[in-house]
């Protein structure tokens, strides 16, 4: 494969060798990670906690939350940066790290990721070029090899390597170095690109910019991407179907339009309420939510969002809710005991 | 709080075995026989192994350790070769007279580089402050037994104004700290083991108050309308605790690094002691003298951590 | 929500404004750069090129040779008989001796130094980056290093091998070890944490790989700058220790045992007593404050 081409007609796509048929590019299932707490025994941040899902191929599956709700670290799991406690991971069919699955080298070829940081993901010390051309030098091409997929690739994002490759991260703005990291997780040609909140740190018209580049490159090189943010309106305009995190758990899950249109759980629709509005005559008047999260480290028993729920009953401080079908004919997903009081409260609520 | 000093105690303790490890293998460095000291050059094999077996020598090293560590923790240094004392005895009063010399040059260099850098760091840049940059430079650089000898030569040889050496004519039982013909003695030693820490001490002051004054909070006072002098009070009141704690850092440095000074005075101190251990090849007073310095430091360096956050409420750990 | 196909190329529209290339490019260069550019590190680097090159340059320079002794020349003061300088007690033309007396001094300043760079930033790197309890052992035996004052360190372990250069500057390495390890650590520490670490990992390199490419260029200035201010520190350890008989032995001139002998004689020729302290003072601080240029040189966020 090559990069050698720009219009986009002639590309090689990054995921022409799929062998995997149509089943989900990859699958989730149950993963945890809890980090034990420094001097306190059997204590343990519970940063993600059972999360399962599938990405399809050639999808964007957003994931939305609030901070330390355990995005990042769902993220890092994906690309066993972390290895998780439990669950597993199934790549193009394929189980990673598990005997007779795939090696974890392997699934960092065919898997990248883009972090929050555009400063700290790029070595200061090294021109960008040779930040981008790092990962196919490490996948076994010579340095010549690598420097050239660097030069196509950065071109590729928008960034012209005559002028731009041979520059340090400091001299290049929030947006550029964004740009450089997705070339530098688009250099090993990866069929997965996980972007842990990408444009967070970037100004708005910036951020609009990196956002269409996503796009451009995910129709011609063919990527799946895993779009992890806070920010709701990003996440709508980006995916085609949102996973909503809440304490280590995914708590609703479906295709974008339902979930922003048709929210289920209490906590999307609280998240959804409290986006700020251009239009004063929906000016919120009410803090949808209250309070902090609760600390990860003791997660309240029964339904984790209990505490701050407007809706709370008796059963959510004990049972612990499991995701279930909420739309008939829609993979619509949501974890509450009460969504169908929920939703006609909710609805009740906004005539 | 209490956790916290608990830990600061709990990591004092593996560090002080470590140091009892590494004074104990000090013997077992030195070339040769650790009992050619002990043994004439002419002995027989037959009185090697019975001064061995006195001594404990044909024991495996782990057993010699215990034996060895057993008798410090009692207070049983061994005897010193050269004088037959105790080494216990002759450490405690060399130690009290490093002391004396230390418990005058810390002050001193604190008042005299504390105030220096206070006023280098209240105006950066301008000359005053690359004044005293260059004297803390100098501070830190000069070789403290050379200056020692320089204040010698001015004061003692060309001037005649101090004693060049010692602590007076009856050494330090003689030694009365409020007569001058006993305090003179103190000038000159106190004056050159203060340099190093005046330059230290003016380094760090004019960096916290340098720091401190580029702080949010000192253009708030002085937007309340606060003179330039309360201002500066302020800042000092700040920047206080970080001084506090090297200069007690300095005072550790000071009881183990006073070795060549007290050299070049003649000081009977414990780096006197040292210096003499180590010309008469003196190993049983080398090592105590060792051991017992760098556990005060270990020491002092505990002390100084468990002292700060109650100065300074910023750092109180959990 | 439209389909991604659907929208318009993006690329094209790229305004976003780029800050102006620096016309200093990486790192290192623009440490040059600010090196050129600070003329008081200039002028004392001069300084201590001047004393390596009359160190190494001693027999073509010396007007005498440093270990002919003669008896009715003994301690004569400066001028004396075309001796610059003076002579010392065996009669040795001061001047001769003092520019001898650089080699030993800047051997045992620079020696230990970067032998315990090496070995200290290399434990230091691994234990960094390996982290858990490969790292707690190696700190907590440089912790036990590190709690002893450095002069006493020096002299209990000089004191215990005995004196000579060999010994003197192993002594040194030894004391320096723990504290180069302790920067190096702290720096490859912070490094770790960041996401380009992360990012090279998750482009499938190993430890050594990653180590090797993003962790040391990123911890050789800390490295650089400790060291370098260690040097200053070194020659006054060094010159101490010989200064107690600790270190370079008797006739080798060397500015530490120059002073040591030469101070019986203060009553007599004090100015020329003197003169080595004056070497060492000299020497030292031209190190300290090139060490402080290089630090300001080096110490900026990029």
């Amino acid at each position: 494969m090559d990069y050698r081409s720009s219009d986009g007609s002639t590309i090689d796509r990054h995921d022409q060798y799929d062998h995997g048929g149509p089943a989900p590019l990859l699958v989730a299932r149950n993963l945890r990670k809890h980090f034990p707490v420094k001097g306190a025994r059997g204590k343990a941040v519970r940063a993600v906690d059972g999360v399962s899902f599938t990405v399809a191929k050639g999808e964007t599956l957003g994931i939305v939350g609030e901070s330390g709700c355990g995005k990042s670290t769902l993220a890092r799991l994906l690309l066993h940066l972390l290895v998780p406690d439990a669950g597993e991971l199934i790549f193009g069919g394929e189980a990673v790290g598990a005997a007779g699955g795939i090696a974890v080298k392997t699934l960092r070829r065919q898997a990248q990721m883009v972090f929050q940081d555009s400063a700290a993901s790029l070595n200061p010390r090294l021109p960008v070029r040779d930040s981008v051309a790092f990962g196919p030098f490490v996948q076994g091409s010579t340095k010549d090899e690598a420097r050239a997929i660097a030069r196509d690739i950065l071109s590729r994002v928008g960034l012209d390597p005559d002028m731009f490759g041979p520059r340090y991260p400091h001299e290049l703005s929030g947006g550029q170095k964004q740009r450089v990291n997705i070339a530098r997780a688009l250099a090993v040609k990866p069929r997965l690109l996980i972007l842990d909140e990408p444009v967070s740190a970037l100004d708005k018209s910036v951020e609009a910019q990196v956002l269409n580049l996503l796009r451009v490159l995910k129709r011609q090189l063919g990527l799946t991407l895993v779009f992890i943010s806070h920010d709701l309106n990003v996440v709508r305009y980006v995916s085609r179907r949102v996973a909503v995190m809440y304490l280590g758990r995914i708590v609703e899950f479906g295709p974008v339009k339902a979930i922003f249109e048709r929210p289920q759980h209490p906590y999307t629709q609280a998240l959804l309420a409290s986006r700020p509005s251009m239009d004063p005559a929906r000016r919120i008047e009410m803090p949808p939510i209250t309070g902090d999260p609760p600390n990860p480290i003791d997660p309240p028993a029964g339904c984790r969002f209990h505490p701050r729920c407007p809706f709370v009953e008796a059963i959510c401080e004990t049972a612990d809710p499991a995701l279930r079908v909420v739309e008939d004919g829609k993979s619509h997903f949501a974890a509450c005991h009460l969504r169908d009081r929920v939703l006609g409260r909710g609805r009740l609520a906004d005539a | 709080m209490i956790r916290y000093i608990l830990r600061r105690i709990l990591y004092a303790v593996p560090i002080a075995f470590g140091v009892s490890i590494v004074c104990f293998a000090l013997v077992y460095i030195a070339p040769g026989d650790p009992l050619e000291t002990v043994l004439p050059p002419d002995a027989t094999a037959a009185t090697i192994a019975i001064v061995k077996h006195a001594y404990g020598f044909d024991k495996p090293l782990p057993v010699q350790y215990l034996i060895w560590l057993g008798h410090v923790v009692t207070g049983n240094f061994g005897t010193s070769i050269a004088t037959g004392r105790p080494v216990i005895l002759e450490v405690s009063d060399a130690l009290a007279n490093t002391a004396l010399l230390a418990l005058f040059a810390v002050p001193l260099a604190f008042v005299i580089g504390g105030t220096m850098g206070a006023v280098a760091g209240s105006f950066p840049g301008r000359w005053i402050d690359r004044a005293v940059t260059g004297i803390a430079v100098a501070g830190v650089s000069v070789p403290n037994y050379w200056l020692g000898i320089v204040l010698v030569i001015f004061f003692s040889v060309q001037y005649m104004l101090l004693p060049a050496t010692g602590m007076g004519p009856n050494g330090s039982t003689g030694f009365r700290l409020l007569q001058w013909n006993s305090a003179r003695f103190l000038v000159l030693p106190v004056i050159t083991l203060a340099m190093i820490p005046i330059g230290i001490l003016a380094r760090t002051t004019r960096a916290a108050v340098a720091e401190m004054r580029n702080q949010d909070f000192v253009q708030t006072l002085r937007a309340k309308g606060l003179s330039e002098w309360a201002v500066t009070r302020h800042v000092l009141k700040n920047a206080l605790p970080q001084i506090l704690a090297v200069m007690g850092l300095q005072f550790g440095y000071l009881l183990g690094g006073s070795i060549l000074v007290e050299t070049v005075f003649t000081w009977p101190g414990s780096g006197f002691l040292l210096s003499k251990a180590i010309i008469n090849r003196d190993v049983p007073v080398l090592q105590g003298t060792i051991l017992i310095l760098s556990l005060i430091f270990v020491a002092t360096n505990l002390v100084v951590d468990l002292l700060q956050p109650l100065i300074d409420p910023r750092i109180r750990r959990g | 929500m439209t389909d991604i196909l659907t929208l318009r190329e993006p690329v094209a529209t790229f305004t976003e404004e780029t800050p102006p290339a620096s016309i200093v490019r990486g790192y290192w260069q623009s440490v040059f750069y600010r090196l050129r550019h600070d003329p008081i590190t200039l002028g004392f680097g001069a300084i201590v090129a001047l004393i390596v090159l009359a160190a190494v340059a001693a027999p073509l320079i010396a007007p005498f040779d440093p270990y002919a002794q003669s008896i009715i020349a003994r301690l004569k003061p400066f001028g004396w008989r075309d001796h610059l300088l003076g002579t010392d007690e065996l009669g040795r033309d001061m001047l001769s001796r003092l520019i001898y007396g650089g080699r030993v001094s800047l051997l045992m300043g620079v020696v230990p130094v970067v032998i315990a760079a090496m070995i200290g930033g290399i434990l230091g790197v691994v234990g960094g980056f390996v982290g858990g309890r490969v790292n707690t052992a190696i700190m907590r035996t440089m912790d036990v290093f590190y709690a002893f004052p450095s002069v006493l360190l020096a002299v209990a372990i000089a004191g215990a091998m005995g004196g000579g250069i060999g010994n003197g500057m192993l002594t040194l390495t030894l004391v320096f070890v723990p504290p180069m390890c302790r920067v190096a650590e702290t720096a490859t520490t912070q490094i770790r944490a960041l996401d380009f670490i992360e990012a090279a990992r998750a482009s499938g390199a190993g430890t050594l790989t990653i180590i090797r490419y993003h962790v040391l260029g990123n911890v050789l200035g800390p490295v650089l700058i400790y060291a370098s201010s260690l040097v200053s520190v070194s020659i006054l350890l060094a010159s101490g220790l010989s200064f107690l008989g600790l270190g370079v032995r008797p006739p080798i001139p060397d500015w530490g045992l120059m002073l040591s002998t030469l101070r019986q004689s203060i009553y007599v020729v004090p100015l020329v007593c003197a003169l080595p302290g004056v070497a060492i003072f000299i020497t030292s601080i031209c190190f300290n404050l090139v060490s402080d240029g290089l630090r300001a040189a080096m110490d900026v966020r990029m």
